[in-house]
């Protein structure tokens, strides 16, 4: 009896330990998750303007312009710029990624993947290791991002693949990432960077005559690398808030499982030292009848 | 016109203004109001937000950006906006 006891007492001592690091942890990443999403409501009106802006350009400029990097070729050699996240403990989220990144290669590349021409870019180290461990076609230079998250780091990563595109290295190239709704929630979803899709013109709308300074071609130039950095940034940005988002999440559900565990091992602590006094208090009573006996 | 000043970081200014000197790559220029569709290329040098016809300024220096004109509204977006007194 005494050691069953002292047995759920040392459980009860691992798991409120354990309890202890799921709290901590669902504190820091609720810290990083407010920092993270401040960056990205900063940046979105940004990043939308100059999407609408590109589009509005390349809508308007149809035929007058050979634009390299809205060009669409047959595809032959595809590009995946997957990210993920450096650590685990979040839950399903890199499990996500990877899934997203799997089912687009089979949704929309799998003639392609089937001769081996579909490449994957990681951007996080946990992507990296369970693609790679698969099979897929993995590059690593980029793996460590998120240890310096910067936008000229960024930059670096949009500016070859812009120059893999344009040299015809690769013929289309998308980013996985989970995009950022809130703390619970993210939606996990493939989003194609290269060629850079056209705007679709609504039925009926007129468009608009642009004066533009200087020519088109002059301004595309400009315009369309800078798209394309902000662009992959607000992704890497998304995919790190829905990192700590799904991680607040996950680690607030373990301090919950762990309430419930502690709960259910009182009871038996308390059942168990309760059977053990009751047997003590037997064992004196019936020896102290005998003896009178 | 109605003027929004958007940075990677931050909204820096949104309003309704008497005009905008901004330094384009071909020199500055200035827009007022009902100015027609416009998208043009910024460079490095002095936003100048002219918030009413009696002189009031508000001044950043840019390192470069971009500004569209539609519907009487002025967008620009620019890089490495630093506010000037």
């Amino acid at each position: 009896m005494a050691g069953q006891l002292k047995e759920v007492r040392n459980r009860i001592k691992s798991v409120q330990s354990s309890q202890q690091i799921t709290k901590a942890m669902k504190m820091v990443s609720a810290a990083k998750l407010r920092r993270a999403q401040d960056a990205i409501v900063q940046m979105r009106p940004y990043a939308q303007k100059l999407q609408e802006m590109l589009s509005n350009i390349v809508s308007s400029t149809e035929g007058e312009l050979n634009l390299k990097l809205a060009e669409n070729r047959p595809v032959e050699n595809v590009l995946l710029i997957v990210i993920t996240s450096d650590r685990g403990l979040a839950g399903a989220y890199n499990t996500n990624v990877v899934k997203a990144a799997k089912q687009t290669i089979q949704d929309k590349y799998a003639a392609q993947f089937a001769k081996g021409h579909v490449t994957v870019w990681n951007i996080g180290k946990k992507g990296w290791e369970t693609l790679s461990k698969a099979g897929y076609k993995t590059d690593a230079t980029y793996k460590d991002l998120f240890l310096q998250l910067t936008f000229e780091n960024v930059q670096t990563v949009a500016k070859a693949a812009m120059k893999a595109f344009e040299e015809g290295v690769f013929d289309a190239v998308e980013i996985v990432y989970s995009e950022f709704k809130n703390a619970a929630t993210q939606r996990f979803a493939a989003e194609q960077f290269l060629p850079i899709p056209k705007q679709e013109v609504a039925q009926g709308a007129k468009k608009t005559d642009f004066i533009f300074e200087p020519e088109k071609g002059q301004l595309i130039a400009e315009l369309m690398p800078k798209i394309l950095n902000i662009q992959l940034y607000k992704a890497v940005l998304d995919a790190h808030a829905s990192e700590h988002g799904a991680r607040m999440t996950a680690m607030d559900k373990a301090s919950e499982n762990a309430n419930e565990l502690l709960k259910s091992l009182k009871i038996s602590y308390n059942r168990a030292r309760q059977a053990a006094i009751t047997t003590e208090l037997t064992e004196i009573v019936s020896g102290a009848a005998a003896l009178q006996g | 016109m109605t003027l929004e000043i958007l940075t990677p970081e931050k909204k820096l200014y949104n309003g309704e203004v008497y005009g905008v000197q901004l330094p384009g790559i071909e020199g500055l220029f200035e827009i007022l109001d009902k100015h027609a569709p416009l998208v043009s290329a910024l460079g490095k040098g002095n936003l100048k937000v002219l918030k009413d016809k009696g002189g009031k300024t508000e001044q950043y220096s840019i390192q470069g950006g971009f500004v569209e004109v539609l519907n009487n509204k002025a967008t620009v977006l620019v890089e490495g906006a630093v506010a000037l007194d």
